[in-house]
Protein backbone atom coordinates (compact mmCIF):
# COMPACT_ATOMS: atom_id res chain seq x y z
CA UNK A 1 0.00 0.00 0.00
CA UNK A 2 0.91 3.56 -0.92
CA UNK A 3 1.15 6.58 1.38
CA UNK A 4 -2.39 8.39 1.21
CA UNK A 5 -2.12 11.74 -0.24
CA UNK A 6 -4.45 14.09 0.98
CA UNK A 7 -4.68 17.54 -0.32
CA UNK A 8 -6.18 20.44 1.95
CA UNK A 9 -7.50 23.35 0.69
CA UNK A 10 -9.44 26.69 1.65
CA UNK A 11 -11.82 27.32 -1.11
CA UNK A 12 -13.25 31.08 -1.48
CA UNK A 13 -12.79 33.95 0.57
CA UNK A 14 -12.43 32.73 4.00
CA UNK A 15 -9.66 33.98 6.14
CA UNK A 16 -9.78 30.99 9.34
CA UNK A 17 -7.73 28.16 8.68
CA UNK A 18 -6.90 26.87 12.42
CA UNK A 19 -9.36 23.81 11.81
CA UNK A 20 -7.63 23.52 8.32
CA UNK A 21 -4.10 23.33 10.28
CA UNK A 22 -5.42 20.98 12.91
CA UNK A 23 -6.11 18.74 10.27
CA UNK A 24 -3.50 18.59 8.57
CA UNK A 25 -1.63 17.64 11.48
CA UNK A 26 -3.41 15.09 12.24
CA UNK A 27 -3.80 13.29 9.58
CA UNK A 28 0.49 13.58 9.05
CA UNK A 29 0.07 11.84 12.30
CA UNK A 30 -2.09 9.57 11.21
CA UNK A 31 0.44 8.71 8.41
CA UNK A 32 -0.37 10.46 5.60
CA UNK A 33 0.85 13.09 3.23
CA UNK A 34 -0.60 16.06 3.50
CA UNK A 35 -0.17 18.98 0.88
CA UNK A 36 -1.73 21.92 2.48
CA UNK A 37 -2.52 24.54 -0.40
CA UNK A 38 -3.52 26.99 1.63
CA UNK A 39 -6.08 29.99 1.82
CA UNK A 40 -8.23 31.59 -0.54
CA UNK A 41 -7.98 28.82 -3.26
CA UNK A 42 -10.27 29.34 -6.57
CA UNK A 43 -11.98 25.90 -7.87
CA UNK A 44 -9.44 26.35 -10.43
CA UNK A 45 -6.33 25.99 -8.42
CA UNK A 46 -8.01 23.64 -6.01
CA UNK A 47 -8.95 21.17 -8.89
CA UNK A 48 -5.45 22.17 -10.43
CA UNK A 49 -3.24 21.18 -7.56
CA UNK A 50 -5.33 18.07 -6.97
CA UNK A 51 -4.04 16.63 -10.26
CA UNK A 52 -0.34 18.12 -10.35
CA UNK A 53 -0.31 15.98 -6.82
CA UNK A 54 -2.40 13.20 -7.87
CA UNK A 55 -4.13 13.54 -4.74
CA UNK A 56 -5.79 10.59 -3.61
CA UNK A 57 -8.34 12.58 -0.98
CA UNK A 58 -9.63 16.36 -1.70
CA UNK A 59 -10.19 17.93 1.84
CA UNK A 60 -11.93 21.25 1.55
CA UNK A 61 -12.41 23.24 4.85
CA UNK A 62 -15.17 25.79 4.66
CA UNK A 63 -16.46 28.61 7.45
CA UNK A 64 -17.69 31.26 5.19
CA UNK A 65 -21.19 30.17 4.30
CA UNK A 66 -20.37 29.65 0.32
CA UNK A 67 -20.07 26.17 0.20
CA UNK A 68 -23.53 25.77 -2.14
CA UNK A 69 -22.24 27.61 -4.79
CA UNK A 70 -18.32 26.72 -4.28
CA UNK A 71 -18.59 22.97 -3.76
CA UNK A 72 -20.15 22.54 -6.42
CA UNK A 73 -18.18 24.02 -8.67
CA UNK A 74 -14.98 21.91 -7.62
CA UNK A 75 -16.45 18.64 -7.70
CA UNK A 76 -17.97 19.75 -11.47
CA UNK A 77 -14.34 20.75 -12.75
CA UNK A 78 -13.26 17.41 -11.76
CA UNK A 79 -15.24 15.34 -13.38
CA UNK A 80 -14.80 17.67 -16.27
CA UNK A 81 -11.42 16.88 -15.94
CA UNK A 82 -11.86 13.44 -16.01
CA UNK A 83 -10.69 12.86 -12.27
CA UNK A 84 -13.60 10.37 -10.73
CA UNK A 85 -11.41 8.41 -8.29
CA UNK A 86 -10.40 11.24 -5.95
CA UNK A 87 -12.27 11.66 -2.11
CA UNK A 88 -13.44 14.56 -1.49
CA UNK A 89 -14.60 15.98 1.63
CA UNK A 90 -15.44 18.82 3.87
CA UNK A 91 -14.98 20.27 7.27
CA UNK A 92 -15.76 23.93 8.61
CA UNK A 93 -19.51 25.25 9.28
CA UNK A 94 -21.98 23.69 7.46
CA UNK A 95 -25.89 23.50 8.14
CA UNK A 96 -27.27 20.04 8.66
CA UNK A 97 -30.34 21.27 5.95
CA UNK A 98 -27.42 21.30 3.46
CA UNK A 99 -25.60 18.10 3.79
CA UNK A 100 -28.15 16.33 1.36
CA UNK A 101 -27.65 18.79 -1.39
CA UNK A 102 -24.04 18.73 -1.16
CA UNK A 103 -23.90 14.51 -0.65
CA UNK A 104 -25.74 15.24 -4.66
CA UNK A 105 -23.15 17.11 -5.82
CA UNK A 106 -20.53 14.67 -5.29
CA UNK A 107 -19.49 15.29 -1.87
CA UNK A 108 -18.56 11.92 0.25
CA UNK A 109 -18.68 13.44 3.90
CA UNK A 110 -18.76 16.51 6.12
CA UNK A 111 -17.47 17.05 9.12
CA UNK A 112 -18.68 19.34 11.40
CA UNK A 113 -17.20 21.65 14.46
CA UNK A 114 -16.41 18.73 17.44
CA UNK A 115 -15.48 15.67 15.11
CA UNK A 116 -12.81 13.84 16.65
CA UNK A 117 -9.47 13.93 14.86
CA UNK A 118 -9.34 9.98 14.42
CA UNK A 119 -12.73 9.83 13.12
CA UNK A 120 -11.85 11.69 10.03
CA UNK A 121 -8.32 9.88 9.32
CA UNK A 122 -10.94 6.19 9.87
CA UNK A 123 -13.48 7.81 7.65
CA UNK A 124 -10.38 8.39 5.28
CA UNK A 125 -8.56 5.26 5.04
CA UNK A 126 -11.98 3.08 4.90
CA UNK A 127 -13.48 5.33 2.02
CA UNK A 128 -10.34 6.12 -0.08
CA UNK A 129 -10.05 4.96 -3.40
CA UNK A 130 -8.62 1.32 -3.06
CA UNK A 131 -7.57 1.30 -6.42
CA UNK A 132 -5.06 4.24 -6.06
CA UNK A 133 -3.14 2.93 -2.78
CA UNK A 134 -3.21 -0.59 -3.99
CA UNK A 135 0.51 0.15 -5.38
CA UNK A 136 2.92 -2.20 -3.79
CA UNK A 137 5.64 0.24 -1.88
CA UNK A 138 8.86 -1.38 -2.72
CA UNK B 1 -3.34 2.80 -17.48
CA UNK B 2 -0.17 1.13 -18.24
CA UNK B 3 3.16 2.88 -18.48
CA UNK B 4 3.30 3.13 -22.24
CA UNK B 5 0.31 4.92 -22.58
CA UNK B 6 1.60 7.02 -19.93
CA UNK B 7 4.68 7.55 -21.29
CA UNK B 8 3.06 8.36 -24.96
CA UNK B 9 0.65 11.00 -23.15
CA UNK B 10 3.96 12.33 -20.91
CA UNK B 11 5.39 13.33 -24.46
CA UNK B 12 2.60 14.99 -25.96
CA UNK B 13 2.75 17.44 -22.67
CA UNK B 14 -0.62 15.73 -21.40
CA UNK B 15 -0.27 16.74 -17.32
CA UNK B 16 -2.31 13.44 -15.96
CA UNK B 17 -0.01 10.78 -17.75
CA UNK B 18 3.06 13.46 -15.77
CA UNK B 19 1.49 13.49 -12.46
CA UNK B 20 0.61 9.83 -12.89
CA UNK B 21 3.77 9.09 -13.60
CA UNK B 22 5.71 11.11 -10.76
CA UNK B 23 3.33 8.75 -8.56
CA UNK B 24 4.49 5.94 -10.08
CA UNK B 25 8.20 6.49 -10.05
CA UNK B 26 7.64 7.37 -5.88
CA UNK B 27 5.63 4.10 -5.26
CA UNK B 28 6.77 1.59 -7.00
CA UNK B 29 10.79 0.81 -7.86
CA UNK B 30 10.07 -1.91 -10.69
CA UNK B 31 8.11 0.72 -12.65
CA UNK B 32 10.13 3.47 -11.78
CA UNK B 33 13.01 1.51 -13.64
CA UNK B 34 10.59 1.26 -16.46
CA UNK B 35 9.46 4.45 -16.75
CA UNK B 36 13.02 5.39 -16.84
CA UNK B 37 14.06 3.05 -19.32
CA UNK B 38 11.54 4.44 -21.65
CA UNK B 39 12.10 8.25 -21.39
CA UNK B 40 15.61 8.57 -20.65
CA UNK B 41 16.79 9.18 -23.90
CA UNK B 42 14.87 12.27 -23.72
CA UNK B 43 15.84 14.03 -20.83
CA UNK B 44 18.92 16.20 -20.32
CA UNK B 45 17.64 19.25 -21.98
CA UNK B 46 15.63 21.35 -19.02
CA UNK B 47 17.99 23.28 -16.93
CA UNK B 48 17.68 21.94 -13.77
CA UNK B 49 18.27 24.75 -10.84
CA UNK B 50 18.25 23.63 -6.78
CA UNK B 51 16.70 25.76 -4.44
CA UNK B 52 18.57 24.99 -0.98
CA UNK B 53 18.81 26.86 2.80
CA UNK B 54 17.34 26.84 6.37
CA UNK B 55 14.22 26.70 7.25
CA UNK B 56 12.21 29.53 7.28
CA UNK B 57 14.91 31.40 4.71
CA UNK B 58 12.08 32.21 2.26
CA UNK B 59 12.71 29.24 -0.02
CA UNK B 60 9.29 28.28 -1.23
CA UNK B 61 8.31 32.23 -1.96
CA UNK B 62 11.65 33.21 -3.74
CA UNK B 63 10.69 30.15 -5.77
CA UNK B 64 7.25 31.29 -6.43
CA UNK B 65 8.78 34.65 -7.58
CA UNK B 66 11.20 33.14 -9.63
CA UNK B 67 8.67 30.80 -11.87
CA UNK B 68 6.75 33.96 -12.31
CA UNK B 69 9.51 35.95 -13.83
CA UNK B 70 10.28 33.19 -16.32
CA UNK B 71 6.94 32.28 -17.14
CA UNK B 72 6.90 36.19 -17.89
CA UNK B 73 9.44 35.42 -20.40
CA UNK B 74 8.18 32.77 -21.59
CA UNK B 75 9.80 29.79 -20.35
CA UNK B 76 7.71 26.37 -18.82
CA UNK B 77 8.72 25.30 -15.46
CA UNK B 78 8.29 22.00 -13.17
CA UNK B 79 8.87 22.42 -9.73
CA UNK B 80 9.72 20.00 -7.04
CA UNK B 81 9.39 20.94 -3.49
CA UNK B 82 10.34 18.01 -0.53
CA UNK B 83 9.24 18.25 2.56
CA UNK B 84 10.41 15.92 5.23
CA UNK B 85 8.38 12.90 6.66
CA UNK B 86 8.03 12.52 9.82
CA UNK B 87 10.44 9.66 11.68
CA UNK B 88 7.33 8.76 13.86
CA UNK B 89 4.19 8.25 11.73
CA UNK B 90 6.08 8.32 7.83
CA UNK B 91 2.97 10.98 7.18
CA UNK B 92 4.07 14.64 6.00
CA UNK B 93 3.12 17.87 5.96
CA UNK B 94 4.08 19.14 2.82
CA UNK B 95 3.96 23.45 3.05
CA UNK B 96 5.26 24.69 -0.15
CA UNK B 97 2.70 25.46 -1.51
CA UNK B 98 0.63 27.69 0.37
CA UNK B 99 3.71 30.10 -0.61
CA UNK B 100 2.94 29.36 -4.08
CA UNK B 101 -0.17 30.64 -4.45
CA UNK B 102 0.69 32.97 -7.55
CA UNK B 103 1.54 30.11 -9.50
CA UNK B 104 -1.16 27.59 -8.47
CA UNK B 105 -3.17 26.65 -11.77
CA UNK B 106 -1.08 29.01 -13.91
CA UNK B 107 -0.49 27.23 -17.35
CA UNK B 108 3.18 25.94 -18.12
CA UNK B 109 3.68 25.64 -14.47
CA UNK B 110 3.53 22.05 -12.68
CA UNK B 111 3.68 21.93 -9.10
CA UNK B 112 4.50 18.60 -7.08
CA UNK B 113 5.30 18.41 -3.62
CA UNK B 114 7.05 15.38 -2.14
CA UNK B 115 7.84 13.43 1.15
CA UNK B 116 12.02 12.45 2.43
CA UNK B 117 10.44 9.28 3.30
CA UNK B 118 13.06 8.50 5.27
CA UNK B 119 16.02 10.19 2.79
CA UNK B 120 18.19 12.35 4.72
CA UNK B 121 20.38 14.38 2.07
CA UNK B 122 17.29 16.78 1.61
CA UNK B 123 15.29 15.10 -1.05
CA UNK B 124 13.47 12.00 -1.68
CA UNK B 125 14.87 9.15 -3.31
CA UNK B 126 12.17 9.65 -6.39
CA UNK B 127 13.35 13.52 -7.04
CA UNK B 128 15.93 11.97 -9.35
CA UNK B 129 13.48 10.22 -11.45
CA UNK B 130 11.17 13.06 -10.98
CA UNK B 131 13.13 15.99 -12.71
CA UNK B 132 13.41 13.20 -15.11
CA UNK B 133 9.53 13.26 -15.92
CA UNK B 134 9.56 16.64 -16.02
CA UNK B 135 12.47 17.52 -18.20
CA UNK B 136 10.96 14.78 -20.56
CA UNK B 137 7.24 16.63 -20.67
CA UNK B 138 9.20 19.37 -22.19
CA UNK B 139 9.70 21.92 -19.33
CA UNK B 140 12.61 24.46 -19.92
CA UNK B 141 12.93 25.13 -16.45
CA UNK B 142 12.80 22.20 -13.33
CA UNK B 143 13.12 24.42 -10.29
CA UNK B 144 14.02 21.61 -7.25
CA UNK B 145 13.46 22.58 -3.72
CA UNK B 146 15.15 21.32 -1.09
CA UNK B 147 14.01 20.52 2.62
CA UNK B 148 14.56 23.04 5.13
CA UNK B 149 18.98 22.51 4.62
CA UNK B 150 21.05 22.86 7.77
CA UNK B 151 25.06 21.46 6.99
CA UNK B 152 24.96 18.95 5.11
CA UNK B 153 22.07 18.29 2.82
CA UNK B 154 24.04 18.21 -0.31
CA UNK B 155 22.48 15.99 -2.52
CA UNK B 156 21.16 18.48 -4.63
CA UNK B 157 24.60 18.96 -6.31
CA UNK B 158 24.10 15.72 -7.81
CA UNK B 159 20.88 16.37 -9.51
CA UNK B 160 20.85 20.24 -9.99
CA UNK B 161 23.40 22.19 -12.75
CA UNK B 162 22.98 25.82 -10.61
CA UNK B 163 22.66 25.55 -7.13
CA UNK B 164 21.16 28.90 -5.36
CA UNK B 165 21.52 29.19 -1.65
CA UNK B 166 19.28 31.16 -0.28
CA UNK B 167 20.30 33.01 2.98
CA UNK B 168 18.54 35.39 5.19
CA UNK B 169 20.03 37.97 8.00
CA UNK B 170 20.51 36.75 11.79
CA UNK B 171 21.16 32.91 11.36
CA UNK B 172 25.14 33.40 12.53
CA UNK B 173 28.43 35.12 12.09
CA UNK B 174 30.74 34.84 9.03
CA UNK B 175 32.22 31.68 10.91
CA UNK B 176 29.26 29.48 10.18
CA UNK B 177 29.53 31.14 6.42
CA UNK B 178 33.06 29.39 6.38
CA UNK B 179 32.16 26.24 7.47
CA UNK B 180 32.30 22.69 5.25
CA UNK B 181 29.16 21.35 3.40
CA UNK B 182 26.10 23.06 1.77
CA UNK B 183 27.80 26.49 1.95
CA UNK B 184 30.18 25.40 -0.20
CA UNK B 185 28.18 24.11 -3.50
CA UNK B 186 26.31 27.05 -3.96
CA UNK B 187 26.84 28.64 -7.51
CA UNK B 188 24.49 31.69 -6.39
CA UNK B 189 23.66 32.93 -2.69
CA UNK B 190 20.57 34.98 -2.52
CA UNK B 191 20.47 37.04 0.59
CA UNK B 192 16.38 36.83 1.11
CA UNK B 193 14.54 39.08 3.19
CA UNK B 194 17.02 41.97 2.23
CA UNK B 195 14.19 44.59 3.25
CA UNK B 196 15.62 44.20 6.67
CA UNK B 197 18.66 46.19 7.79
CA UNK B 198 20.55 43.41 9.27
CA UNK B 199 21.14 41.98 5.17
CA UNK B 200 23.61 44.31 4.91
CA UNK B 201 25.51 42.18 7.64
CA UNK B 202 24.85 39.05 6.10
CA UNK B 203 26.26 40.04 2.38
CA UNK B 204 29.07 41.41 4.06
CA UNK B 205 29.95 37.85 5.76
CA UNK B 206 29.62 36.21 2.25
CA UNK B 207 31.23 38.71 0.71
CA UNK B 208 34.71 38.37 2.80
CA UNK B 209 33.94 34.24 3.10
CA UNK B 210 33.76 34.73 -0.90
CA UNK B 211 36.99 36.86 -1.07
CA UNK B 212 39.80 34.36 -0.80
CA UNK B 213 42.03 32.39 -3.15
CA UNK B 214 41.58 28.72 -1.94
CA UNK B 215 42.99 25.54 -2.28
CA UNK B 216 40.04 23.68 -3.87
CA UNK B 217 40.31 23.51 -7.64
CA UNK B 218 36.93 21.67 -8.22
CA UNK B 219 35.12 25.01 -9.03
CA UNK B 220 37.30 26.71 -11.06
CA UNK B 221 36.24 29.58 -13.85
CA UNK B 222 32.92 30.32 -11.27
CA UNK B 223 33.03 32.65 -8.41
CA UNK B 224 30.03 32.09 -6.47
CA UNK B 225 27.50 35.19 -6.74
CA UNK B 226 25.79 37.34 -4.45
CA UNK B 227 21.95 38.69 -4.83
CA UNK B 228 20.53 40.48 -2.40
CA UNK B 229 16.61 39.57 -2.86
CA UNK B 230 13.04 39.93 -0.91
CA UNK B 231 10.15 38.11 -2.47
CA UNK B 232 7.95 40.44 -0.29
CA UNK B 233 9.11 43.46 -1.59
CA UNK B 234 10.04 42.27 -4.98
CA UNK B 235 13.62 43.07 -4.64
CA UNK B 236 16.67 41.54 -6.50
CA UNK B 237 14.38 38.93 -8.10
CA UNK B 238 15.02 39.77 -12.26
CA UNK B 239 18.23 39.84 -11.43
CA UNK B 240 18.32 36.94 -9.98
CA UNK B 241 16.78 34.90 -12.62
CA UNK B 242 19.47 36.91 -14.99
CA UNK B 243 22.74 35.49 -12.97
CA UNK B 244 21.02 31.61 -12.90
CA UNK B 245 21.38 32.34 -16.64
CA UNK B 246 24.50 33.67 -16.81
CA UNK B 247 25.92 30.80 -14.80
CA UNK B 248 23.79 28.51 -17.49
CA UNK B 249 26.10 30.48 -19.82
CA UNK B 250 29.05 29.84 -18.18
CA UNK B 251 28.03 25.76 -17.94
CA UNK B 252 27.41 25.38 -21.44
CA UNK B 253 31.09 27.13 -22.09
CA UNK B 254 32.64 24.68 -19.85
CA UNK B 255 30.52 21.08 -20.03
CA UNK B 256 32.97 18.50 -21.61
CA UNK B 257 32.92 15.17 -22.08
CA UNK B 258 34.71 14.56 -18.47
CA UNK B 259 32.18 16.50 -16.35
CA UNK B 260 29.06 15.20 -18.45
CA UNK B 261 30.82 11.46 -17.80
CA UNK B 262 31.33 12.45 -13.60
CA UNK B 263 27.75 13.32 -13.34
CA UNK B 264 27.28 10.06 -15.17
CA UNK B 265 29.17 8.42 -12.87
CA UNK B 266 27.36 9.46 -9.83
CA UNK B 267 24.12 8.71 -11.23
CA UNK B 268 25.37 5.27 -11.66
CA UNK B 269 26.92 4.68 -8.34
CA UNK B 270 23.81 6.30 -6.71
CA UNK B 271 21.44 3.61 -8.59
CA UNK B 272 23.85 0.79 -7.98
CA UNK B 273 23.57 1.36 -3.96
CA UNK B 274 19.54 1.76 -3.78
CA UNK B 275 19.48 -1.88 -6.05
CA UNK B 276 21.89 -3.36 -4.18
CA UNK B 277 20.21 -1.75 -0.71
CA UNK B 278 16.52 -2.68 -1.88
CA UNK B 279 18.03 -6.42 -2.80
CA UNK B 280 20.26 -6.99 0.23
CA UNK B 281 17.32 -5.99 2.43
CA UNK B 282 14.30 -8.29 0.54
CA UNK B 283 16.69 -11.21 0.64
CA UNK B 284 17.52 -10.89 4.31
CA UNK B 285 14.19 -10.66 5.27
CA UNK B 286 13.35 -13.68 2.99
CA UNK B 287 15.99 -15.65 4.84
CA UNK B 288 15.43 -18.08 7.37
CA UNK B 289 17.64 -16.88 9.91
CA UNK B 290 16.58 -13.54 9.97
CA UNK B 291 14.48 -13.89 12.68
CA UNK B 292 16.65 -15.44 14.50
CA UNK B 293 19.10 -12.98 14.21
CA UNK B 294 17.45 -10.49 15.51
CA UNK B 295 16.27 -12.08 18.45
CA UNK B 296 20.52 -12.95 19.22
CA UNK B 297 21.35 -9.53 18.54
CA UNK B 298 18.56 -8.88 21.28
CA UNK B 299 20.18 -11.07 23.69
CA UNK B 300 23.70 -9.89 22.91
CA UNK B 301 24.67 -13.60 22.02
CA UNK B 302 25.98 -11.74 18.65
CA UNK B 303 26.80 -8.24 17.47
CA UNK B 304 24.83 -6.32 14.63
CA UNK B 305 27.88 -6.75 12.49
CA UNK B 306 28.27 -10.65 13.02
CA UNK B 307 24.79 -10.88 12.18
CA UNK B 308 24.92 -9.12 8.60
CA UNK B 309 27.95 -11.14 7.68
CA UNK B 310 26.06 -14.04 8.17
CA UNK B 311 23.05 -12.99 6.11
CA UNK B 312 25.93 -11.85 3.33
CA UNK B 313 28.02 -15.14 3.27
CA UNK B 314 24.92 -17.46 3.00
CA UNK B 315 22.47 -15.28 1.10
CA UNK B 316 23.98 -12.90 -1.12
CA UNK B 317 26.96 -14.95 -2.78
CA UNK B 318 25.53 -14.94 -6.45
Amino acid sequence: MKRIKVLVAKPGLDGHDRGAKVICRALKDAGMEVVYSGLEQTSEQIVSAAIQEDADVIGLSILSGAHRVILPSVTRMLKEKGITDVLVIVGGIIPTEDHEFLKRHGIAAIFGPGTPLKKAAEYIRENVNKDRILIEEK
Amino acid sequence: MDVQTLVDGLFKGDIISTTRLISLIENDFVKAQEIIRKIYPHTGNAHVIGITGPPGSGKSSLVNKLALTWRNRGKTIGIIAVDPSSPYSGGALLGDRIRMREISGVEGIFIRSMATRGSLGGLARATRDAINILDASGKDVVIVETVGAGQSEVEIMKVAQTIVMVLCPGLGDEIQAMKAGTMEIADIFAVNKSDKPEAMETVNDLERMLNYEGLDESKVGWMPLIVSTSSTANIGIEELVDKIEEHQGFLTSMTSEASHEKRAAMELVDTLITKIENEAIKKAKESPVYNELVKKIVEKKIDPYQAADIILRKYMTN
